[in-house]
């Protein structure tokens, strides 16, 4: 379905390009030897390029420029054998050497594309470019009432650019490609698309036209840091661009910044002052040369991507498109799936990834990958219920007090009591104490009642507490009833 | 070719260099000449000459990815005119 | 005590390995010569508590036969080079206090061949002149002038290291050489100073003025000083993305080698008009010197010659407008009281740079600047591709190209003041071997009737200093002085 808003007079359609900065997994900076961690004291990860001391000079580090590749080739994505790094020139108290060292004419990866999935259709969405840049330091407003205080820890980190085509036509697409993005990335280790700490954040441009007419005037909202936020920033930002239209006003083409609080984007005079950045090739850095080899040497280490995975899942183990989708959006949940599925139940292990797992996830607060939990645990959980020892909403009861627990699931289970009831002779017991005690309602029953069968059942797992296999229940019930 | 005041005005303001009224009536002619006379490579015919990036021409020295740290919070700040808490102080900045 | 004045480098290693003299007892005298001299302005800072230390240390590794390649020669270090602990200014107000807590590759090569470090030479600011005129530490005076009763400049931008080496108050020292800066100052103080191919000498730490260009190497008494220092200087340094790794030969190899038979281009284009005529006439001079050494003289031509410094003055800008970016008073140097941040950045600078600097970073910014690109430095990029392929044609045909440095001699202070291109006239016959990255000696060759000295240019192919070199010596041995 079209994105439409819908003005006064006509209705709209958005216009949507996305400036991905994803930064680096290195441990050490971009032209820099100086640590990448996050949250240390200030100052305290700054070598001489980083706070641009006079005689420094940068040397590039290869695990950048090999991750920049690798992420190319896994957006399919054209790998430039020569690149060239510029000088992309203003002033700015957290950008010390007076420039940034970006690239500009001649990015290390070209043209590519990735695909969304936008209510069950494929999109493919155009990659303008990627290019490796400075990440700058951090100014830091609210410490005291006349000064900013400086922070250059994160100046120098490694950024890669990753621009889109102005092909995004709806904050839910903007949104399904940040998240392929950050799949993408995340599968190759490139980026840990860590959003809250800015290690991912996204320039969203914005302009909105009458269908058939031209490009509009593009607003820029910058560093925008969750995938909600730029959902948010996008509804607002186009609107306030149809009211400005519709009123016979001209879109001003500027830098925004979007407000969570208020939910709104506001112009960033200061960065409109003087936009002349001056580039040209820093004299400092020799042209990238990438080698063939060293493409090819990449392509070997490509893992699996989640395109290919999902298509796989689907092909192997019957998913349904959605299920696929979000079971290989993460890597660690594809391989705990892949490993879980085997001699069991695809649909079974899905809707239990899906649902008891990434609620304690989410409870826990931590990921597949590094929450430690062995898919054993969990398979052999979905085997008892298989095999009728347990029932399925016993499982789901006690199923974050197993998951605390260390003890196998047959032995956790014992240990609860709730081993189900499946002998038939114990069920038939049940029944008939039920029965019995209830003849005015066998009456009823045979005479047309059909709901008392529920209450009969009710009864039976009553006085089993829960254990009875209700299946076997159901079966012994309608035959002694029959009898 | 000719620079006037607003022109040397708005480099001055890219550069972030102060000029005073005087600096800016040389800086004019100054520039105009200097400028005038590196308009004579205008002259030259560069058709399908591709331009020099440098005249290194072996293949950029690779590092690998491995984290020191070579210097102390207070040595990085020690020739600041004004830090606090081991930050950079500058006049407040405003977005 | 002896007089060391005119010793040099070659000659002192002997006296120090023959005992003659103590590195204690030279850089004493050389202190005493700095502190005599003042009135030159050779030096910003000086150093001589850390000389006199360093010299103990040398005598010590003398006594124990531990001799390192320059041990215990004092030397001045132009303060471009950032020495740990040292102030190092670039002759500037904007890092008048600036305390580097790291080293230059250069300097650190230097002390670890055993040089002693007697101070920071006076330069021009941001290497930013060929007068040394522009320091904001004041004037440097040529001590050849006083011997005529002339105040002259000596040259820049390297101008206080050139002038200390030649009136004798140390034995050697280092330059940088962006479009002529250590050639010509040598040519004007009567010294040799050698520019090697560009990537030779690590720029890590060396305060950056115009990055492609910018190349360190030393002003000495004689050539033999010259493959000593470029010796102790050069190394392949990962510090620097374009640090050479071309194999470093033994420099001194040059003494080895014969000119006989090498093929000396002379480039008609370097007849400029205003070419001194005493100039001329020495440099034909030079020409008859390598002919009866055997040499074979031709004329080539590097059309592009008169293109040179237009180029340079659009490059060199450019690449300045942003190196001098990181110059804001926020994490060292000089601050200038402000009520905001736009304020901080533009009174600092337009306070904390002299004249010459703002009028070329004003140049640089220019030349960068939406809608100018293009047509100034693209189209000046592309001009250095020519000057550097004019180069490499000549070469094919030549195996060394014999010029004069400079058009003049050394002039007076205040003198080419009125209009900078008159100044940036100096640098016309220097700068087209910057451009190409190539190596370039000056090696005095004679003198005008008032026994002002004349120095004459060698540039060879790159990394072929050792040719250079033994082409000097050539005119060092055939001048007759």
């Amino acid at each position: 379905m079209t994105y439409v808003i819908e003005g006064k007079k006509d209705s709209w359609q958005v216009v949507l390009g996305l400036e991905v900065h994803a930064q680096i997994s290195s441990k050490s900076k971009l032209f820099s030897v100086a640590s990448t961690n996050w949250g240390s004291d200030p100052n305290t990860q700054v070598e001489l390029v980083d706070c641009g001391m006079p005689g420094a000079l940068p040397v590039i580090n290869e695990y950048c420029v090999d991750q920049a590749v690798l992420t190319g080739l896994s957006l399919n994505a054209e790998i430039k054998k020569m690149s060239i790094f510029d000088r992309k020139n203003y002033f700015y108290p957290d950008l010390p050497q007076g420039y940034q060292i970006s690239q500009f004419e001649h990015p290390i990866v070209g043209r590519g594309h990735i695909n969304i999935e936008v209510e069950g259709k494929v999109k493919k969405i155009g990659i303008t470019r990627l290019h490796l840049e400075q990440d700058a330091g951090k100014s830091l407003h609210d410490q005291d009432i006349k000064n900013s205080y400086i922070d250059l820890n994160r100046s120098g980190c490694a950024l890669m650019e990753i621009v889109s085509e102005p092909d995004l036509s709806s904050p839910i697409e903007a949104a399904e490609y940040v998240k392929k993005l950050r799949s993408i990335l995340r599968y190759i280790g490139s980026c840990d698309g860590n959003m809250e700490k800015g290690n991912l954040r996204a320039d969203v441009n914005v302009s909105v036209k009458r269908e058939g007419e031209k490009l509009g005037t593009r607003c820029e909202i910058k560093n925008v840091n969750s995938i909600k936020f730029i959902q948010q920033a996008i509804e607002f930002e186009a609107k306030r661009q149809v009211n400005i239209i519709e009123n016979g006003e001209k879109i001003i083409q500027e830098t925004r910044l979007f407000d969570p609080n208020k939910c709104e984007t506001r112009s960033m005079r200061s960065k409109e002052e003087s936009h002349d950045y001056r580039y040209f090739p820093d004299p400092d850095l020799p042209p990238l040369i990438i080698s063939d080899e060293k493409v090819n040497s990449l392509k070997e280490q490509l893992p699996e991507l989640p395109d290919k995975k999902k298509d796989r899942f689907i092909r192997e183990f019957n998913l349904s498109s959605y299920d696929a989708e979000v079971i290989v959006n993460d890597q660690g949940t594809a391989n705990f799936f892949e490993k879980l599925v085997k001699g069991r139940d695809s649909k079974v292990v899905t809707n239990w990834i899906t649902g008891e797992v990434f609620s304690y996830l989410k409870k826990i607060n931590k990921d597949i990958k590094n929450s430690g939990i062995a898919p054993e645990k969990i398979g052999s959980l979905i085997d008892l219920i298989v095999d009728e020892k347990i029932s399925n909403r016993q499982a789901k009861e006690v199923f974050e007090e197993y998951m605390e627990s260390s003890d196998d699931a047959s032995i956790f289970i014992e240990k609860k009591g709730l081993v189900q009831l499946s002998d038939q002779s114990e069920i038939y017991k049940i029944i008939d104490k039920v029965l019995s005690d209830n003849p005015k309602m066998i009456d009823d029953y045979k005479n047309g009642k059909d709901k008392l069968f529920g209450f009969f059942i009710g009864q039976v797992m009553k006085i089993s507490k829960g254990k009875a296999n209700p299946k076997l229940v159901n079966e012994l019930l309608v035959k002694r009833l029959k009898e | 070719m000719s620079i006037d005041n607003s022109t040397v005005k708005k480099v001055a303001k890219l550069a972030r260099i102060e000029i005073n009224e005087e600096e800016e009536t040389t800086l004019i002619t100054e520039l105009n000449n200097i400028l005038g006379w590196v308009d004579e490579l205008k002259q030259v015919n560069t058709d399908s000459v591709e331009p020099m990036l440098s005249v290194f021409n072996e293949s950029m020295q690779m590092r690998e990815d491995k984290a020191e740290s070579n210097f102390e919070n207070s040595q990085i700040l020690d020739n600041s005119p004004e830090s606090n808490s081991g930050f950079f102080v500058v006049p407040k900045v405003v977005e | 005590m002896n007089d060391f004045e005119n010793l040099s480098i070659s000659s002192a290693i002997e006296g120090l390995a023959n005992k003659n003299f103590t590195s204690l007892e030279l850089t004493e005298f050389f202190i005493k010569k700095i502190e005599k001299n003042k009135d030159l302005n050779c030096f910003i800072t000086s150093t001589f508590d850390k000389a006199i230390e360093m010299a103990k240390i040398s005598d010590q590794k003398i006594k124990e036969n531990e001799t390192r390649p320059l041990e215990g020669i004092p030397i001045g270090m132009k303060d471009l080079f950032c020495t740990n602990g040292v102030r190092t200014t670039a002759g500037s107000k904007i890092l008048e206090n600036f305390i580097p807590f790291y080293e230059s590759t250069v300097s650190n090569n230097l002390w670890d061949s055993g040089a002693i470090m007697l101070g920071k030479t006076n330069m021009d600011e941001f290497a930013m002149g060929s007068a040394n005129t522009t320091s904001f530490f004041g004037n440097v005076k040529n001590p050849l002038g006083l011997k005529v009763n002339k105040e002259l400049v000596p040259g820049g931008s390297s101008g206080g290291s050139a002038s200390a080496v030649s009136s004798g108050l140390c034995l050697g020292s280092t330059g940088s050489d962006t479009g002529g800066s250590i050639r010509q100052p040598a040519s004007f103080c009567g010294l040799v100073g050698l520019k090697p191919t560009y990537g030779r000498c690590s720029r890590f730490g060396m305060i950056a003025f115009a990055s492609s260009l910018d190349q360190a190497g030393p002003i000495t008494k004689t050539v033999e000083d010259s493959a000593l220092m470029l010796q102790a200087m050069v190394s392949f340094d990962k510090r620097d993305s374009t640090s050479s790794r071309q194999s470093i030969p033994d420099f001194s190899d040059f003494k080895k080698l014969s000119i006989k038979g090498k093929r000396i281009g002379i480039p008609k284009e370097y007849m400029i008009d205003g070419l001194n005529s005493d100039i001329k006439k020495i440099w034909d001079s030079g020409i008859s010197w390598f002919k009866r050494e055997g040499a074979e003289i031709l004329e080539i031509s590097l059309p592009h010659t008169k293109s040179a410094l237009p180029t340079y003055y659009i490059i060199a800008p450019a690449e300045a407008s942003a190196n001098l970016a990181r110059y804001d008073g926020i994490r060292y140097g000089f601050r200038h009281n402000a009520d905001d941040l736009n304020d901080l950045y533009q009174k600092t600078r337009g306070f904390g740079f002299g004249k010459e600097v703002k009028r070329r970073l004003m140049i640089g910014t220019y030349v960068l600047s939406a809608g100018y690109y293009d047509a100034y430095y693209l189209k000046a990029l592309k001009v250095r591709k020519l000057i550097s392929q004019d180069f490499e044609d000549a070469f094919q045909k030549c195996d060394l190209i014999l010029t004069p440095t400079t058009p003049n001699v050394a002039f007076a202070i205040g003198e080419k003041q009125t209009n900078p291109i008159e100044m940036y006239l100096n640098d016309v016959l220097t700068v087209p071997a910057s451009l190409a990255g190539l190596p370039a000696i000056s090696v005095p060759s004679g003198f005008n009737s008032e026994k002002l000295p004349i120095g004459l240019q060698l540039i060879g192919k790159p990394f072929d200093e050792i040719s250079v070199l033994a082409a000097g010596a050539v005119i060092e041995e055939s001048r007759g002085f």
